[in-house]
């Protein structure tokens, strides 16, 4: 070997090593997201055990700290976000992907994207001085009204229309959840084979009856990780969470009265928190969201994974 | 003749039913959108820009915060782009069969939707606490962690578009490894990874929860970055939950000055990427 080419060789290992930290450097990021996680909910976990997760009392005055009630805000809104959210979202694949004229599909396609370029933040506001007086208005009355004398339902509806709550909180995320999951159902729909659509088109069958009987059966393990992709992102969400759920420690029967998320009490009284037990157990709140999401979003890109692999075929 | 007319009624409702969908999701952009325009107009003058943030009851701007948001998101960007590239990088050209790249891949796509506030929450565990006091650092090295997923993602992409018949042109001539992937592979896939960039940008840069306890905000002009520094997010985020009537304006002007920022940034984004794949 001559000197320009050792010296190329020295500089093309260096490069590749460079590379190849950087990309164990992503794996570090998660691991130290984990650790400091861990690192800073010990006093909390220590304090309280696994009664942390299965309490409801939240006193930061008498240093008593429950997980259980922001855990359910947690569920719950993402429950109410993925039931409004996912027919929704689907209609909206159904309709770029089956009905669409071709030169209005990427002009739809763009719009329901930008949805999901919109910050949080934006939703929050809007949600709390837009939307939520509509919801107090009309929707929060016209569902008290409709269940009031449906047993069991109207549990779930009581209460006086606040405007803000539980409720509020769902319906904003179903519409931030939205865009994510239509852009996979769109993409995975695309890419069912035109000779099944058109042997079933072939055979007399309708629209309806070719997206039910052909494109959703061959394309439900993306679809599904698709919604879960959805799901993680309605877990997770935080600052539009927070402007409008209402911040109340406690689990109601109502989903119209207010609660809280995980991530909207940490977001409200993180900066606020005095004394390491109080942290901690914000940093422990913390830690179960990021356990819940990442389990979540591992499923749906394992099964999204899976879709690929089936389409490639 | 009635099985043919009840699939027909069934076909119709359903495509009805995935029009009114379409619809909905067309009228909350809208809906967004007007109002932030209806409410944000009015707040809207040269003073947002020109003014610091006031007390309440005063008259003045947002220039401190849109400032601070300028220089946090570029640092951010600075440090998590090369970081995103470098790791793509491996992924699609050194490491492209390899088993750390399924690994860092998938690892990357949970990341790349993790929740924003996780990240706030890891930057305050391991710069704040450590510095021991709220730093624009820390809220930059926050928005940079948010960054690295996107651009990893779109350079390994972007990168693994590229015809290996180029690359292999360029090893035939002789030219080393890293001298194919900078002159060869980098130049191929430019628009791409400066899209993943430019997006990654328009996602940080609406970013709150992230900053709300790292770079915490500040009232005044500050060129400190070892001190609190005040931002566009969550200046609006604190204005808008004030009770005053001066400062809720303010947060409408800034909201409207953000979103459009973003949405600009992402159809730029788009229409570069579109812009090369028209050329190809």
């Amino acid at each position: 070997m001559n000197g320009t080419t050792r010296r190329l060789n020295f500089t093309d290992s260096a490069f590749r090593a460079t590379t190849l930290f950087f990309a164990v450097a992503v794996l570090l990021v998660l691991g130290g997201v984990i650790a400091a996680l861990i690192d800073g909910s010990l006093p909390a976990l220590r304090q309280f055990g696994i009664g942390f997760v299965a309490t409801e009392v939240w006193n930061p005055v008498t240093e008593q700290f429950g997980a259980i009630a922001p855990i359910y805000g947690t569920l719950i809104t993402s429950a109410i976000a993925m039931l409004i959210g996912v027919p929704v979202s689907i209609g909206i694949a159904i309709f770029i992907t089956e009905l669409c004229p071709i030169w209005l599909k990427r002009p739809i396609g763009v719009a329901i994207e930008l949805l999901a370029g919109i910050p949080s933040i934006i939703y929050g506001i809007w949600g709390l001085f837009v939307f939520a007086p509509i919801v107090q208005g009309t929707i929060q009355p016209l569902l008290i009204g409709t269940f009031e004398n449906v047993p069991g339902l109207s549990m779930l509806f009581a209460g006086p229309p606040y405007g803000i709550g539980i409720f509020t909180a769902g319906l904003i995320l179903a519409i931030m959840v939205l865009p994510f999951i239509t852009a996979i159902a769109r993409d995975v729909f695309e890419q069912v084979p035109p000779m099944l659509k058109e042997a079933a088109y072939g055979v007399g069958s309708t629209t309806w009856e070719v997206v039910w009987h052909v494109v959703i059966p061959y394309t439900r393990v993306g679809v599904i990780g698709g919604i879960m992709l959805g799901l993680g992102r309605a877990l997770g969400e935080t600052m539009a969470v927070t402007f409008v759920i209402g911040n109340a420690h406690r689990i109601s029967a109502s989903v119209l009265a207010p609660g809280t998320t995980i991530s909207a009490t940490i977001a409200n009284e993180f900066t606020e928190a005095v004394g390491d037990l109080y942290t901690s157990a914000l940093v422990a709140l913390g830690l179960i969201l990021f356990l819940i999401t990442f389990a979540v979003l591992a499923v749906a890109r394992l099964l999204l994974l899976r879709y690929e692999r089936k389409a490639e075929r | 003749m009635d099985l043919y007319a009840r699939r027909r009624h069934k076909n119709a409702a359903a495509m009805g039913l995935s029009l009114a969908a379409t619809a909905m999701g067309l009228g909350w952009l809208v809906a967004i959108l007007g109002s932030l325009l209806w409410n944000g107009l009015s707040g809207l003058s040269l003073q947002v820009f020109t003014q610091m943030t006031p007390p309440p009851g005063s008259d003045g701007g947002l220039l401190n915060a849109i400032a601070g948001s300028l220089v946090m998101t570029v640092l951010a960007t600075l440090i998590g782009a090369p970081v995103g590239m470098l790791a793509g990088t491996y992924m699609a050209e050194y490491g492209k069969y390899s088993r750390l790249t399924v690994v860092v891949r998938f690892i990357n796509d949970v990341l790349l939707s993790a929740p924003s506030i996780i990240v706030g929450l890891f930057i305050y565990e391991v710069m704040v606490i450590r510095m021991g006091h709220f730093s624009a650092w820390a809220g930059a090295v926050a928005l940079a962690v948010l960054v690295i997923p996107v651009v990893v993602r779109t350079t390994e992409d972007m990168l693994n578009l590229v015809p290996n018949s180029l690359r292999e042109a360029a090893a035939a001539l002789g030219a080393p490894r890293y001298h194919v992937i900078l002159q060869v592979s980098y130049r191929a896939a430019r628009a791409g990874i400066i899209t993943g960039i430019l997006l990654a940008v328009a996602r940080i840069s609406g970013e709150t929860a992230p900053l709300l306890f790292t770079a915490l905000n500040n009232q005044f002009w500050s060129t400190d970055m070892n001190a609190p520094m005040a931002n566009l997010p969550v200046t609006i985020f604190q204005f808008a939950l004030s009770p005053y009537a001066d400062w809720q304006k303010l947060a409408w002007a800034g909201a409207l000055t953000i979103t459009f920022a973003i949405l600009a940034l992402n159809v730029g984004a788009r229409a570069l990427s579109a812009g090369k794949a028209n050329l190809k």
